[in-house]
């Protein structure tokens, strides 16, 4: 099965499907020190994003959630690649100034929500035209 | 779309203000190509959100900015640090990270923008004309700017706050245009008593609603008393802007751009309508208290998210008198309400009572409250969403007179005629 994003920020990217079953703010939200999920209330919370294609329905939260992003790409604990339900202009500036700041950087794509919703669970790699495919 | 940048900032682009400028203008322009901006807009002030500690790259952008040469081009204020400078010691940090605290709090200084060091700068002097396209990040800066004030911006992430700043341009979608500021839902709190609704503990519970059912779609609500005051408009955004990403609600009748609900909704027909009923928004409320249900252990009392207004101290002011509180008890401020504090004569009596003014910072973002977690009460709704993950508390919620007598008790007690 292969599903396509429009690519939002360039790059490649491999790692597990994270699904937040939540909506989930990144600031408040997940510990930049060790990349888990640090939200008592949320599903997953205690689960590591870094590494992981982290799928995302819909974003919420702190405006402060850019910086939670560029400090987990600083420390290398960002997740692989980053697929929206919807554009969210907070996420994705973590990852421009990390590039402007000379770090390497993830992928972001968005995807139509059914799209994001029948990505299949397990590897995934994510391809430079947005291209995204289940790998073994 | 593509982006049309003018000859203007194509030259700043290409480094006519020099590099910081150069970077600044690429940043606010990327952006814009992300959102699908079709143009930029140029600003008239910005407040800054990046000036908080979250680790060190942030500091490292920062100093980047500086050492380029950068300053911003436009008025602009800037958000609470990690640290409280006025109280040294306050702020529990190792050595090391207060020293990177302290270099971002001095390296945003350097390039320009004003030292308020609040969350609230709308209630510092910042606030900008009916319309005006603006640059502020900080989510309850937002909301309230947009919806209170009626001025344009977007939800900035920190960085692009600053970039804009800098560039004194944002990219213009989003909340910039008329037709993104037309409410799509309709919130009903007409059939609440009027006695509640007029409580101050309201309007945080009604931020959670509004939060959770908009997400980032624009709401009006109708029912709230005309009057309905500043600091309330404050809270309901502050919890809004936690529970969801609200970045603007019309409130009838209150707010600038909704003298009625036909003038919120443009004309068209709302796509939803939710009735608030008394189970739904005792719900909502019960959302923000995380502690344990039948439990009445309290180890602290919180205040000030957003800082604490001149009014909500006089109203602090009233109820603690004569009291002494048996747990810490900390209102947040921003420096400037602290001066009018002095002024009003207003310190000696709350800290009789044994009220900690916490200023420039505060006590979700840095660590101030005792060392052992256990529960905190508060009558915000912003610091009831993140208390428990930013500081290890769990939380109670109550209005500001539940905290004072709790504060005073050293158990919790809260009112509950108005929710019964």
């Amino acid at each position: 099965m292969v599903v396509k994003g429009r690519v939002l920020i360039e790059g490649k990217g491999e790692g597990a499907l994270l699904r937040l079953a939540a909506p989930l703010s990144f600031w408040g939200g997940v510990d930049p020190k060790t990349g888990r999920v640090s939200d008592p209330r949320h599903p997953q919370h205690g689960m590591s994003v870094a590494g992981t294609v982290l799928a995302l329905a819909e974003p919420r939260g702190s405006s402060s959630s850019s910086a939670i992003m560029l400090e987990l790409i600083a420390r290398g604990l960002a997740p692989a690649a980053l697929l929206l339900g919807e554009v969210d202009a907070i996420l994705t500036l973590g990852i421009v100034v990390a590039r402007e700041m000379g770090h390497a950087t993830l992928p972001a794509l968005e995807l139509a929500p059914a799209d994001l919703a029948r990505l299949p669970e397990g590897r995934l790699r994510v391809a430079a035209d947005g291209t995204i495919i289940a790998i073994a | 779309m593509t982006l049309a940048l003018t000859a203007a900032e194509r030259a700043l682009i290409e480094g006519a203000e020099g590099p910081a400028a150069a970077m600044a203008a690429r940043i606010v322009a990327e952006a814009a190509r992300l959102m699908g901006a079709a143009e930029l807009v140029p600003v008239e002030s910005a407040h800054i959100d990046g000036c908080l500690y979250h680790g060190d790259s942030g500091v490292h952008f920062a100093e980047r900015l500086v050492e380029l040469g950068g300053k911003v081009a436009v008025p602009t204020t800037l958000n609470v640090g990690a640290l409280d400078l006025l109280h040294p010691g306050r702020v529990k940090f190792d050595p090391a990270t207060a020293q990177m605290a302290r270099r971002l709090m001095v390296a945003s200084e350097a390039l320009g923008c004003a030292p308020t060091w609040t969350c609230a700068p709308y209630q510092a002097g910042h606030r900008p004309r009916l319309s005006a396209h603006v640059a502020w990040g900080e989510s309850n800066a937002v909301a309230f700017v947009n919806s209170v004030l009626g001025a344009r911006t977007n939800r900035l992430g920190d960085f692009l706050d600053l970039c804009c700043a800098i560039a004194a341009r944002a990219p213009r979608y989003g909340l910039h245009l008329d037709e993104n500021r037309l409410a799509r839902i309709v919130i009903d709190v007409s059939g609440l008593s009027p006695e509640l609704r007029r409580t101050d503990a309201f309007c945080p519970v009604l931020g959670a609603i509004l939060g959770a059912e908009a997400g980032s779609a624009v709401a009006a609500i109708t029912g709230v008393p005309a009057g309905t005051n500043e600091d309330c408009l404050k809270a309901l955004g502050a919890t809004a802007a936690s529970t969801g990403a609200v970045g603007l609600f019309h409130v009838v009748g209150v707010t600038p751009e909704a003298p009625d609900l036909e003038t919120a909704l443009g004309g068209s027909a709302p796509e939803r309508r939710i009735e608030v009923t008394p189970g739904l928004l005792r719900q909502a409320r019960d959302r923000l208290s995380t502690a344990a249900a039948g439990s009445d252990r309290i180890d602290a009392v919180a205040v000030g998210s957003p800082h604490f207004s001149l009014q909500e101290f006089r109203a602090l002011a009233a109820l603690s008198e004569g009291r002494r509180f048996r747990v810490p008890f900390y209102a947040c401020t921003g420096r400037g309400v602290l001066a009018e504090l002095e002024r009003a004569d207003l310190m000696a009596p709350l800290k009789a009572s044994g009220v900690e003014i916490v200023v420039d910072t505060c006590v979700v973002v840095a660590p101030i409250l005792p060392p052992d977690a256990g529960v905190l009460m508060t009558n915000s709704g912003k610091f009831a969403f993140y208390a428990p993950a930013n500081t290890g508390f769990a939380t109670v919620y109550g209005s500001l007179a539940d905290c004072v007598a709790s504060a005073a008790a050293g158990r919790v007690t809260r009112d509950e005629r108005l929710w019964s």
